[in-house]
């Protein structure tokens, strides 16, 4: 099943409607995965989607298993897990650590279990690692309508996390919903992973949050200039990395995660050469 | 006058020590009032009840007359936290972290309107930063960003400002711009603002009041009448604890 109209007059390598499907998947999450990415970056929260993606490995598995499609019940599980984990963040329990250890193997294991017994399709490989290529229609709307979510969130609410970004107790006093944002911005996470899964797989969805932002803020002088070129990078490295993928056959998904990478091995360069030694250690420092 | 800020009784504990017992203060519009105590003689425990943070374990705290958690209009009080160390590589301008102590004015879900970015600008300038403005937060000195996050409190215009040991480590050039900016909020809004403090370094020949605060109030009145009981009021840090024993 295709869109209507396709396949649309394109140019190579998106001349065919499956490349044309991919395009439009992919573009709703490059272009939503940045814009959650910047605020968990900055939250110290990077590898909150790589969590999630390993709690929603037990959704997949559910949805194999019971015979319902496994975007609706990852959606579910990781939505539940996400918000789970904002709690004991916020809580700041010593436990916190081990019980997130505790969600994320149980989910990918019960995950696996579960698959294990389902009777029809038991292959998880496409949602661990991607496969956009196959995406129809239905997924791509999907897709288009849970990164469209992410968006209009993150436009109404973008000024007010940074807020809260920059200091939860002056936040709170200003009458800033703090909790309701930090678990909204957990629900989004969520939301993205879920969204993700067919592009580049749930193991990983956090490069697609994560290291768009790490080369955008390179280079932007401001917040909000961060955001926009977080998109901007999170777009070039979907339409680069399946143009790649499509020319030498190769994996769309982690193809598209390399030229991420690349794009920010680029941009560590540049840094490098306006700003002198030690490029990249800068750029990966953690709170001093 | 109109009072702003009123404690009642106010006590506190943690686990079985106590924090606060039975304090009582109140702040008028337009007053300039030092809270003032060694370090964990509950200082930025009341302070927390105050802005609404914590829950007292008796007594009330009314601002501008409602309970701190029920006050609608929170752009009234604008607080500038302690020690805020912003993350080495964020990448927000200063006028972005200031814009951000707005959003209570204007409502943190509404797009900011031109009168919204000239108050920004506003408080940008009356902390001597506007040419800092479009600069990264993180490349401001300590003193630099102490006034920024003073121009963020500033931002929604508030009516009373509260400011949780602001001076501390910083030097003395940044303490004399730190306090002709807080005289300039006084002076030029009527605002009452309520300093947090072990320290009172260059601020305290403007203060109306001195509140002693270890764990209940030992003093509240005004300078003059503290070294009246032969208390010297220190204007540098090292002779405050040296008052503040004297006054036990």
């Amino acid at each position: 099943m295709t869109l209507p109209g396709m396949p649309w007059p394109l140019p190579w390598p998106f001349d065919r409607s499956y490349m044309q499907l991919a395009l439009v998947a992919g573009l709703a999450v490059g272009a939503s995965a940045p814009l959650i990415g910047t605020f968990l970056v900055q939250k110290r929260m990077s590898l909150m989607g790589d969590g999630i993606g390993h709690v929603a490995v037990a959704g997949i598995g559910a949805g194999l298993l019971f015979g319902t499609a496994p975007i609706w019940t990852a959606l579910v599980v990781a939505t539940i897990a996400a918000l789970a984990i904002e709690r004991l963040r916020a809580n700041g329990t010593t436990s916190g650590d081990l019980a997130l250890a505790m969600m994320f193997y149980g989910g990918i294991a019960a995950g696996v279990v579960m698959a294990s017994r389902a009777t029809g399709n038991t292959n998880l490989t496409p949602y661990l690692f991607g496969s956009i290529i196959t995406t129809d229609a239905t997924d791509a709307l999907v897709v288009v309508g849970l990164g469209a979510l992410v968006v209009a969130c993150i436009t109404f609410t973008h000024r007010a996390l940074l807020a809260v970004v920059l200091d939860e107790a002056s936040a709170r006093v200003s009458g800033i919903p703090v909790g309701m944002l930090n678990a909204m911005l957990a629900a989004l996470t969520a939301v993205t992973v879920v969204a993700a899964m067919r592009v580049v797989g749930v193991l990983l969805v956090a490069a697609l949050m994560v290291l768009p932002v790490a080369s955008s803020r390179v280079l932007a002088r401001s917040f909000h200039a961060t955001m926009i070129g977080a998109v901007l990078v999170g777009i070039a490295s979907v339409v680069v990395g399946l143009t790649v993928a499509r020319a030498w056959d190769l994996a769309p998904g982690g193809t598209i995660v390399l030229v991420t990478l690349a794009i920010f091995g680029l941009a560590a360069v540049r840094r490098g050469l306006r700003a002198g030694p030690d490029p990249v250690g800068s750029l990966l420092d953690g709170p001093h | 006058m109109t009072t702003v800020l009123a404690a009642t009784g106010v006590s506190f504990r943690y686990d079985q020590d106590i924090v606060l017992d039975d304090v009582s203060l109140s702040l008028d519009k337009g007053e300039f009032v030092a809270l003032v105590g060694p370090n964990g003689s509950g200082k930025s425990t009341l302070l927390r009840i105050v802005l609404g943070l914590t829950e007292p374990a008796t007594g009330s705290v009314e601002l501008f007359g409602s309970s701190p958690r029920q006050l609608v209009d929170r752009w009234r009080v604008g607080y500038v936290p302690q020690h805020l160390r912003l993350a080495p590589d964020l990448p927000a301008t200063v006028r972005e972290v200031v814009a951000a102590g707005r959003l209570a004015r204007r409502g943190w879900w509404r797009r900011p309107r031109a009168d919204d970015r000239a108050a920004v600008d506003h408080a940008i300038e009356s902390v001597a930063l506007a040419e800092y403005g479009d600069r990264r937060a993180t490349e401001l000195s300590g003193g630099q960003l102490q006034r920024a996050l003073i121009a963020k409190a500033l931002a929604c215009e508030p009516e009373l400002l509260v400011l949780d040991e602001p001076i501390a480590g910083v030097d003395a050039r940044a303490q004399r711009d730190f306090r002709d900016s807080l005289v300039h909020l006084v002076r030029e809004h009527g605002a009452a603002v309520l300093l947090v403090s072990h320290e009172l370094g260059a601020v305290a020949d403007d203060l109306d009041r001195v509140i002693v605060l270890k764990r209940r109030v030992l003093f509240d009145g005004t300078p003059s009448a503290l070294t009246e009981t032969g208390v010297s009021l220190g204007i540098h840090a090292d002779d405050l604890p040296l008052w503040l024993e004297e006054l036990q």
